[in-house]
C-alpha cells in the first residue's frame, strides 16, 4: 500500500461549531505512510478563501487520493484545477536567497556591486490515492469530474463510518488516523475526496497531476494540519504561502519567527546554499523548542529587490485568487499593488503541534526577506597602504563571516575552514601593535 | 520574604520579566515603548491638571503603559501613542458613579484594533518555553498576595479552563490540545494583569466571581465563532457589567429583606 499524507487546508465557522477545509493523503496497497514535505497557497480576502494544494506525486495514478475535510459540499463551480507552474512562480519568487558582491580595487577606491542571485531550496509535495463506494453512515453528497481527477464529496456521522468507508474502498487507515477525523466529523464537517480519473489523465497530456483549488467563504483562517501527521513518519515540512490585501500572516496559535537574514557567509557557501540554508532552518526551529513557525518572506507583490524571480502578474495572481486586484492596475505604482505575500514554513510533528493551524492577518507591510550576502574579495597585487589596510580588513571579515556561519548552521568551526580552503582565516592573532604605525 | 504593600509594585516587576522574556525571543519590536510611556503619562498628568484632580501618582499609567507594550503591535509610528491616549481618556471619560468601568489597557487595545488594521495583538509571540515559570510566579503571587484581587483571576481561569477541556472533550481531541491553548503568552497577561483590575471590577466578591465566569463564558463563545483574541475582546464587551453589577450588589447590601444592618459594615 502506498499512503502518504497532506495536511493543508482553511476551516471556516459559520455559526455555530467549527468548521474546516483539511487534507490528508491516502494510499492503496502496503507501504509507507508518509509525506515529507507540502506546498500549500491561501488567498485570503474578508472571508473569501482560496486555497491551491500542490503536489508532485510520483507513484502510480491509481494509487493516489486526496481527502480533506471541507465546511460545506462545494459546488463544482468552487472546484478547479489549477496549473503547476503557479506555486513553482510562488517558490521562486520567495525563495531564501543568496546575493553576491565584489570588493572593487581599494587603490581605486571604487566599488562594483550587485548581482543577485536566487537558490531555491527544493520544496516537495506527495500525494496519493482514492476513494470508491459510499456505506456505513457515509453519503455521498456530491460527485464531479474534475480535470484529471474525480472528485466526491462525503458527509459522515462518525468517525469509524468515515475509517469503515475509507478501507472497504481499499485504503489502509491506521488507528490515529482514525482519531484524528474524529474531531473534523464533531464538527460536521464534509469531505472532500479526490483521486485520479486515468482516462482523464491520459488524455489531459500532463505527466504530473496538477494542484487542486477550491474556493469558499470562511471566517475562519485555518490550515489543519493533524490528519496528515496521523500517517506520517517524522516531522514534516510545509511551505504555506499566504496572499492577502493588508499586511504580513502569521500564526495566532504557533509563534511565528522571522528566519535569520542578512548576514555574510564565505563564499563557499554558494555551492552549497542549499544545505546552507537547510541547516540553517533546522537550527532556528530546535531552538524555539520545534513548535515555531518561520517567516522566510514578506513583500509587495509589486516588486521585489533583489528579484529572484519576477513578481507575478495580474493574470496569475488572479489564477491563484486573487480577486482584488483590476486587471489594469499599474503595477510599477510607487506602493507597490494591495496584494502582500507571507511565505511561512512549518517543520511539524504530532508531539509539538497538536492542534491545527490558525493564521492572522496582520497589519504590518514592512517587507522582509531570507537574504544571505557572500562578498569576493578583491585579488588584484596592489602594493598601496590602502590594499594592505584591505587585506588585513579582509582576514578579519572571513573570521566574522566563518563565525556567522558556524553560530546559523551549528556547523564545526573546522569543518568550515576546511571549506573555506586557502581562505580560512589563520588561527594565528594580528599583533595589536602592526596595526598603530603602518 | 517581604512582599510591598502596593501590588502595583510586584505587577510592574513581573510586567518587566515579560518584557525581557519577550525581547529574548526573535522579532518582539520594543520601537513603540516610548511612544507609549509617553502617552500614557503625558495623558494622566494632563487629565490630572484640565480636571483639577489630586495627583495619583504614575504607578497605574505605567501599568498601563507596559500592558499596552507587550499586547499591542503597531504597523504605523501613530498607532502606539493613540493606543495610549485613548487607554487613559477612558478612565477620565467614561465613568459611572464616580468609578471607571473599562480595563484601560484592554480599551486602548480593543479601540485601536477597531479604529485600523494597522494595530493588532499577537497571542504567540512569546513562545511556549518560557512561559510555563511565569505561570507559576504569576500563580504564586496571587495566591501569596492579598492585594492582588486573585479572586477574579482565578475564578476566569477555572472558567476558561474548564470551557477549554470540555470543548476538547467533545471534540475528541488530546489533552495535548488544552496544554498547548493555555500556553499562551497574552491569556497569562489578561489572567494576571488586565482582568484582575481593581478598579475595574465589582466590589462584592460574589459579583467579581460572577463577573470573571462571564467574561470566560463571552470569550469561549466568540472562540466558537472564529474571533481573534476572544478573551481580551469579551473583556471589552463586559466592562459595562461592572456598575451595574455594583449597583445590584450596593442596592442589596443597603436593603436588606429580612437581615438587620449590622452596626458597622467592613469597607469595601
Amino acid at each position: 500500500m502506498r499512503t502518504a499524507a497532506c495536511a493543508l487546508a482553511v476551516a471556516l465557522t459559520a455559526a455555530a461549531p467549527a468548521h474546516a477545509f483539511c487534507g490528508f493523503f491516502v494510499g492503496k496497497a502496503d507501504g509507507q505512510l508518509f509525506n515529507k514535505s507540502s506546498q500549500v497557497a491561501i488567498v485570503r480576502d474578508g472571508n473569501r478563501t482560496v486555497i491551491t494544494m500542490g503536489n508532485d506525486f510520483k507513484g502510480e495514478m491509481d494509487e493516489f487520493a486526496l481527502v480533506v475535510p471541507v465546511p460545506s459540499v462545494l459546488t463544482r463551480e468552487q472546484i478547479h484545477v489549477g496549473e503547476r507552474r503557479l506555486l513553482e512562480r510562488l517558490d521562486a519568487y520567495s525563495a531564501p536567497r543568496l546575493v553576491e558582491y565584489t570588493d572593487g580595487d581599494p587603490c581605486m577606491i571604487a566599488r562594483r556591486s550587485v548581482w543577485p542571485m536566487a537558490v531555491a531550496p527544493a520544496t516537495k509535495m506527495r500525494d496519493v490515492a482514492a476513494g470508491t463506494a459510499n456505506v456505513l453512515g457515509v453519503t455521498v453528497e456530491a460527485a464531479y469530474t474534475v480535470g484529471e481527477y474525480d472528485i466526491v464529496l462525503l458527509s459522515a456521522t462518525q468517525s469509524q463510518g468515515l475509517e469503515i468507508w475509507l478501507r472497504q474502498s481499499g485504503y489502509r487507515i491506521r488507528a490515529r488516523a482514525a482519531a484524528a477525523l474524529a474531531p473534523y466529523v464533531r464538527q460536521q464537517m464534509k469531505f472532500f475526496v479526490a483521486r485520479v480519473n486515468l482516462k482523464e489523465q491520459r488524455k489531459s497530456g500532463y505527466q504530473e497531476l496538477r494542484p487542486i483549488q477550491i474556493a469558499f467563504e470562511s471566517p475562519r483562517f485555518m490550515l489543519p494540519i493533524r490528519l496528515g501527521m496521523a500517517n506520517a513518519d517524522g516531522p514534516q515540512d510545509l511551505i504555506v504561502y499566504t496572499l492577502t490585501r493588508d499586511g504580513r500572516v502569521e500564526s495566532s496559535n504557533y509563534q511565528t519567527v522571522k528566519i535569520p537574514s542578512d548576514v555574510e557567509v564565505p563564499e563557499f557557501v554558494q555551492k552549497d546554499f542549499g544545505e546552507f540554508y537547510k541547516d540553517i532552518f533546522a537550527k532556528s526551529w530546535r531552538e524555539h523548542g520545534r513548535r515555531a513557525i518561520a517567516t522566510e518572506y514578506v513583500w509587495n507583490m509589486g516588486f521585489c529587490d533583489p528579484c529572484a524571480a519576477p513578481p507575478l502578474s495580474t493574470d496569475e495572481l488572479r489564477q491563484l485568487g486573487v480577486s482584488w486586484v483590476p486587471d489594469d492596475i499599474s503595477r510599477t505604482a510607487p506602493g507597490g499593488v494591495p496584494v502582500t505575500l507571507t511565505r511561512l514554513h512549518l517543520r511539524y510533528d504530532a508531539e509539538h503541534f497538536p492542534e491545527d493551524l490558525m493564521f492572522q492577518e496582520t497589519g504590518d507591510q514592512q517587507n522582509f526577506q531570507g537574504r544571505y550576502v557572500i562578498r569576493h574579495p578583491w585579488r588584484g597585487n596592489g602594493s598601496c597602504s590602502a590594499a594592505s589596510a584591505y587585506r588585513e580588513q579582509l582576514v578579519e571579515r572571513r573570521r566574522k563571516e566563518a563565525e556567522t556561519l558556524a553560530s546559523l548552521t551549528g556547523w564545526e568551526m573546522s569543518r568550515i575552514h576546511q571549506r573555506m580552503g586557502e581562505d580560512a582565516p589563520s588561527q594565528e592573532e594580528i599583533p595589536w601593535w602592526r596595526k598603530l604605525w603602518r | 520574604m517581604r512582599l510591598p504593600k502596593d501590588p502595583r509594585w510586584l505587577q510592574i516587576a513581573f510586567l518587566c520579566s515579560f518584557l525581557l522574556l519577550g525581547l529574548t525571543a526573535r522579532d518582539f519590536p520594543i520601537w513603540h515603548a516610548p511612544l507609549l510611556f509617553a502617552a500614557c503619562l503625558g495623558t494622566q498628568l494632563a487629565c490630572e491638571r484640565l480636571l483639577n484632580l489630586p495627583h495619583a501618582g504614575l504607578l497605574s499609567p505605567i501599568i498601563t503603559s507596559f500592558g499596552l507594550t507587550l499586547l499591542l503591535r503597531a504597523g504605523s509610528w501613530w498607532v502606539p501613542p493613540l493606543a495610549g491616549v485613548l487607554a487613559i481618556g477612558s478612565k477620565y471619560a467614561l465613568r459611572i458613579r464616580g468609578r471607571h468601568f473599562f480595563n484601560p489597557a484592554n480599551f486602548g487595545l480593543c479601540c485601536l484594533m477597531l479604529l485600523t488594521p494597522r494595530a493588532w495583538c499577537s497571542p504567540t509571540q512569546w513562545g511556549e518555553s518560557g512561559l510555563f515559570l511565569l505561570w507559576i510566579l504569576a500563580l504564586g503571587l496571587a495566591v501569596a498576595h492579598r492585594a492582588f484581587r486573585a479572586d477574579v483571576s482565578l475564578a476566569f481561569l477555572a472558567s476558561w479552563i474548564l470551557l477549554r477541556a470540555a470543548r476538547v472533550q467533545y471534540l475528541g481531541q488530546r489533552p495535548e490540545v488544552l496544554l498547548h491553548q493555555l500556553a499562551s503568552g497574552s491569556l497569562l497577561l489578561f489572567t494576571f494583569f488586565m482582568i484582575s483590575d481593581p478598579k475595574t471590577t465589582p466590589r462584592s466578591r460574589p459579583a467579581r466571581l460572577a463577573f470573571a465566569a462571564i467574561v470566560a463564558a463571552v470569550a469561549f463563545m466568540l472562540s466558537l465563532r472564529s474571533i481573534q483574541n476572544p478573551i481580551v475582546w469579551a473583556l471589552f464587551l463586559c466592562a459595562p457589567l461592572t456598575p451595574l453589577l455594583d449597583a445590584l450588589t450596593e442596592t442589596k447590601q443597603e436593603k436588606p429583606a429580612c437581615a438587620p444592618q449590622p452596626a458597622l459594615l467592613p469597607s469595601p
